[in-house]
């Protein structure tokens, strides 16, 4: 029998519109006692308005080396890169 | 608002204050035991928070009954520099941590006390005690969430965790009589409306530990015994250990801040 308990990703969504941000992982023997565990790993300051936790086995990775090929291409694509548009300051942060 | 100086003598209200706090704080102060010991670093965290907040609770209770008794002490004064025939926490708060289930059962015992204790307190005449107890409230339905979890998950478990939950129940069940016994200082506060009987809490925490019990498989204690003696002042052998601990810094280096 496996004695460790599984890994859970960890998804807090800070404030009422915003989306769920990763915060970390953590072991839990299932889906509901990481709900707990993440509660009090991760909210001890106020920090959310609620708690996703996924299994990390689900989580389906790009390979880390393949990140040339995945992502340096759009580097030279500075059509891609509306950085140069002036924003009117009412804008607030894009 | 009423204050609850109009309604009751201050020296009865002290006591009832110092039960709360001394209880909060005690306890408190056994979960931090496990700091740093708890069998899975989710658990520690988890532990160390209910920690704080039994603690964060006691400063509540122990600064309004500095207050209310006038004599200038404080939280501090009260929690480091008084002995244990002074203190009047409830002797299953003292009780030791045992392994991980029996602090789990004392914590669930506790805390299914005391949900239906704040939640009739927020009723109080008084309003420091409604607000006390609706802070604590919410933070109390959360531990005892996870107590009763966590007493179900182990109780209705391997064998062995079974066999240490139920071995933690039969140890801890003749402490929990204690939390009904009300005495003089309980009639005074439930007739001036500040705060229940404790006898009248007793049909909520049993419909509670009944459930949960059933759920972990456990087997109810058919002995209705109980130790008593804390809340006026008479402890086991426990509580002064844990003061020569909790007290140690303050009574080396009186007046020692940070």
């Amino acid at each position: 029998m496996k004695k460790e308990w599984p890994l859970w990703e960890v998804f807090i969504r800070g404030q009422h519109g915003l989306n769920h941000r990763h915060v970390g992982s953590l072991h839990a023997p299932d889906a509901e006692m990481a709900i707990k565990n993440a509660r009090d790993v991760y909210t001890r300051r106020k920090e959310g308005v609620s708690i996703w936790v996924v299994p990390s086995a689900q989580i389906t990775a790009s390979d880390p080396a393949a990140k040339d090929a995945l992502f340096e291409p759009s580097m030279d694509k500075i059509y891609r890169h509306p950085s140069f548009y002036d924003i009117p300051d009412d804008v607030g942060k894009m | 608002m009423t204050e609850a100086s109009d309604l009751i003598a201050n020296d009865i209200l002290f006591d009832w204050l110092l039960r709360r706090g001394d209880t909060a704080l005690v306890l408190g102060h056994r979960v931090s035991e496990w700091c740093g010991h708890a069998p899975a670093l989710e658990e520690d965290i988890a532990l160390a928070n209910v920690a704080l907040d039994l603690i964060g609770q006691a400063r509540l209770w122990l600064s309004y009954a500095g207050e209310v008794e006038g004599k200038g002490r404080g939280e501090n004064e009260l929690a480091f520099l008084r002995d244990a025939w002074d203190f009047r926490n409830l002797l299953l708060a003292e009780q030791p941590n045992g392994d991980f289930g029996q602090t789990l059962m004392r914590q669930f015992l506790i805390e299914a006390y005391d949900l239906p204790l704040l939640r009739a307190l927020e009723r109080s005449a008084d309003e420091r005690i409604a607000a006390i107890a609706a802070k604590a409230g919410k933070e109390t339905a959360y531990h005892l969430d996870r107590s009763s979890d966590l007493v179900i998950r182990l109780g209705d478990g391997t064998s062995e965790s079974h066999a240490r939950m139920q071995s933690a129940l039969d140890t801890l069940w003749p402490f929990s009589g204690e939390m009904f016994c009300g005495d003089g200082v309980d009639d005074a506060m439930s007739d001036a409306g500040l705060a229940p009987k404790p006898e009248s809490l007793k049909p909520a925490w049993t419909e509670t530990v009944e459930a949960v019990l059933a759920e972990a498989t456990l087997t109810r204690p058919q002995s209705d015994f109980a130790h008593s003696g804390g809340l006026s002042g008479r402890h086991t052998e426990h509580l002064g250990h844990l003061l020569a601990q909790m007290q140690f810094l303050q009574r080396a280096y009186p007046g020692a801040t940070w």
